[in-house]
């Protein structure tokens, strides 16, 4: 019997496996930042333990970071983000703080620094980790204890997932991308539909996806409560990451070409679960609730709780329409937005941040919206401002931010005030996410840009054609 | 860890499914570099609402949170257990929980049951449970029994308290060796 691609990755990682305990596993990359680290690093000192591989760490800022210019002016941020300083310092752990030119939300700076690697296990403690998945690694989330396990052990204790194959049939019409694809996946499982699983996304609408666009897929598993998203390598792969810093170079890059070709799933291979989703007709995406799986096309209305089967799924949308500020049957086109939000670590890559910019390009923001674009690394930032498209943006009427998680979770100062609403090409809709009694639609960032300019969701299909090419 | 053997006490019920984990413990409180005192701003947003089901008179020291399904999804932050535990509760029971909240919530002695809708639905009616870990069976004031299921392994280090890290590197010479049979792709101190 063929072995899948979480199979191959998990036999080459057991440390140990015990009948009746859980395997240890080891982890070839430790990602790190400030808000779900500094109990670890004590736990750490007061066990008395160090950091076992601070060579297969590395930590950065994201979380908590302004996104404008000049200190951060709140306390407790700073000291978490001195205590990070502080922590790494003292373990020996690679830092690339605010101003680096490294610095960025993490899961956009290790792909984009070539440290994230076809075949590796990596955690974070941060549940989007699952974006790494995207390059045929398995890369999941963990909490806090576990972060302090991984940094005494570099291992982690797991059992086996399942895993399920998500396949997608055909390719999505032009205009329709990767976040409405996962969006529609999600709204199709259920924001529990993944748990206990470790997802492989598979079909020529994946194979077609640049790297971005995987990631963004990737990146979105855990919102199906999935461990992990994971996709095969391949060329597209491959050509990401040649040249990158941590890439293996010369006779070492085709011996890592070779071991990476042999990753994928075989043809033969079992799935403890297989779903098909049809992609041919899917159309852009818009969230309407207060979790991720609460989505419909842009082309149709907000749902009747009554329409729903399960007396828990009433009970839910009931109380996120009321939450939403929102009636049945209302157009999603007729949804007026206060607040547009580009970023995160689902979509701020330069693709995201181009295809945004063609669609605003020569428009003005819409009278009373506020928008807000910010970069997903300041590599990125450099790349997108050596392209021009902070000047797009910005004569658009968008503000032209510094790197970091920013709005999709408000921790730092970019936070919408209660009743506000926000079209956000983030990942969490949940209530309170991008600011206490704020309203968050999730969309891709051409419908998101779209929405800025028009002051309500459209259907970004109805721009002209330059903009969704 | 504190060793985990007998919950007994008070039943709150949270009837909502899909409980992420940014209401049980909003982003602001992630600030803290401390590892308690989180307590007081479990379901901050939601508290605010005065018919809140944990605001409610007969909820007041409950030590066991009977809810709905996929309890705990969304956000790795182990803040969400902490504050739980911090607020008094020591054991959660639902029909599923996320992946992520359920093993933080092991790793700190907080008891997460997974228990059929039917029989939750049913624990959701009494007033007061009695749960004894080591015969992994529920019991309510009349003397209804009900059985779950949790990892063998799991349930011996809670039962024992037992610090997992310490576990592991019982095994130090077993990943040592793994480590040199299976040299890491790339340091990220070499980049």
């Amino acid at each position: 019997m063929g072995k899948t691609l979480f199979e191959r990755i998990w036999a080459s990682h057991v440390v140990r496996e015990e009948p009746g305990e859980p395997a240890l596993l080891y982890v070839d990359l430790h990602l790190i930042h400030e808000v779900t680290s500094p109990q670890a690093f004590d736990g750490l000192r007061l066990a008395g333990r160090g950091v076992r591989r601070p060579d297969l760490s590395v930590a950065t800022m994201d979380h908590n970071v302004p996104t404008t210019d000049g200190p951060i002016t709140d306390p407790l941020a700073r000291e978490q983000l001195d205590a990070l300083r502080r922590n790494c310092e003292e373990f020996g752990i690679p830092l690339y703080p605010t101003g680096s030119g490294r610095e960025g939300i993490v899961h956009v700076i290790g792909p984009e620094l070539g440290l994230t690697q076809p075949g590796m296990t990596i955690v974070c403690g941060d549940s989007h980790t699952s974006t790494h998945g995207a390059f045929g690694t398995l890369a999941f989330g963990i909490g806090t204890s576990e972060v302090e396990h991984v940094l005494a052990t570099q291992c982690i204790a797991q059992r086996r997932p399942r895993t399920m194959r998500v396949e997608f049939v055909g390719t999505p019409p032009l205009g329709v991308t990767a976040k409405d694809v996962i969006l529609g996946a999600i709204g199709r499982l259920g924001v529990g539909g993944g748990v206990g699983h470790v997802l492989e996304y598979a079909g020529e609408a994946v194979r077609g996806f640049s790297m971005a666009n995987r990631m963004t897929i990737c990146n979105m598993s855990i919102e199906a409560g999935a461990r992990a998203g994971m996709i095969a390598p391949d060329d597209t792969t491959f050509a990401y990451l040649e040249g990158r810093p941590g890439a293996p170079k010369g006779a070492d890059w085709e011996q890592a070409l070779d071991r990476w070709r042999a990753l994928a799933s075989d043809d033969d291979a079992v799935f403890d679960a297989e779903v098909e989703i049809d992609v041919r007709e899917l159309a852009p995406q818009v969230t309407w609730g207060t979790n991720p799986g609460m989505v419909v096309p842009v082309d149709s209305v907000v749902p009747d709780p009554s329409e729903f089967d399960e007396p828990d799924d009433r009970a839910a949308a009931e109380r996120a329409l009321t939450y939403m500020g929102l009636e049945p049957g209302t157009p999603i086109a007729d949804i007026r937005v206060d607040r547009v939000f580009i970023g995160s670590c689902t979509n701020a890559r330069i693709e995201d941040l181009r295809v945004a910019a063609a669609v605003v390009d020569g428009k003005r923001v819409s009278d009373g919206v506020r928008a807000l674009v910010v970069p997903g690394s300041a590599a990125v930032k450099r790349q997108a401002e050596e392209e021009g498209l902070d000047r797009v943006f910005e004569r658009a009427g968008f503000e032209w931010r510094r790197a970091g998680c920013s709005m999709c979770l408000g921790m730092n100062p970019d936070i919408l005030a209660p009743g506000e609403r926000c079209a956000s090409t983030s990942n969490r809709n949940f209530e309170g996410r991008q600011g206490s009694g704020g309203r968050t639609h999730l969309v891709s960032p051409a419908m998101a840009a779209a929405a800025a300019i028009a002051g309500r969701f459209v259907d970004v299909r109805e721009l002209e054609p330059a903009a969704v090419a | 860890m504190k060793a985990v053997r007998r919950i007994e006490g008070r039943v709150a019920v949270l009837d909502r499914a899909d409980v992420d984990t940014d209401q049980i413990m909003p982003k602001q409180f992630l600030k803290r570099i401390e590892r308690t005192g989180y307590g007081e701003f479990l379901f901050f947003d939601w508290r605010k609402d005065p018919d809140f089901e944990l605001n409610r008179p007969e909820t007041k020291g409950a030590r066991v949170l009977v809810t709905g399904r996929n309890f705990g999804c969304g956000s790795s932050r182990e803040h969400a257990a902490w504050g739980l535990q911090d607020y008094g509760f020591e054991a959660v029971i639902a029909p599923s929980f996320g992946d992520i909240f359920f093993q933080n919530s092991l790793k700190i002695g907080l008891l997460p049951i997974r228990l059929p809708p039917g029989i939750v639905r049913e624990l959701a009616g009494e007033e007061e449970l009695t749960i004894d870990l080591e015969a992994r069976r529920i019991r309510t004031a009349d003397g209804h029994e009900i059985p779950f299921e949790l990892d063998e392994f799991q349930r011996h280090c809670l039962l024992n308290g037992l610090d997992e890290i310490g576990l592991s590197l019982e095994h130090e010479a077993e990943i040592a060796e793994f480590e040199r049979t299976h040299p890491a792709p790339v340091a990220t101190t070499s980049i």
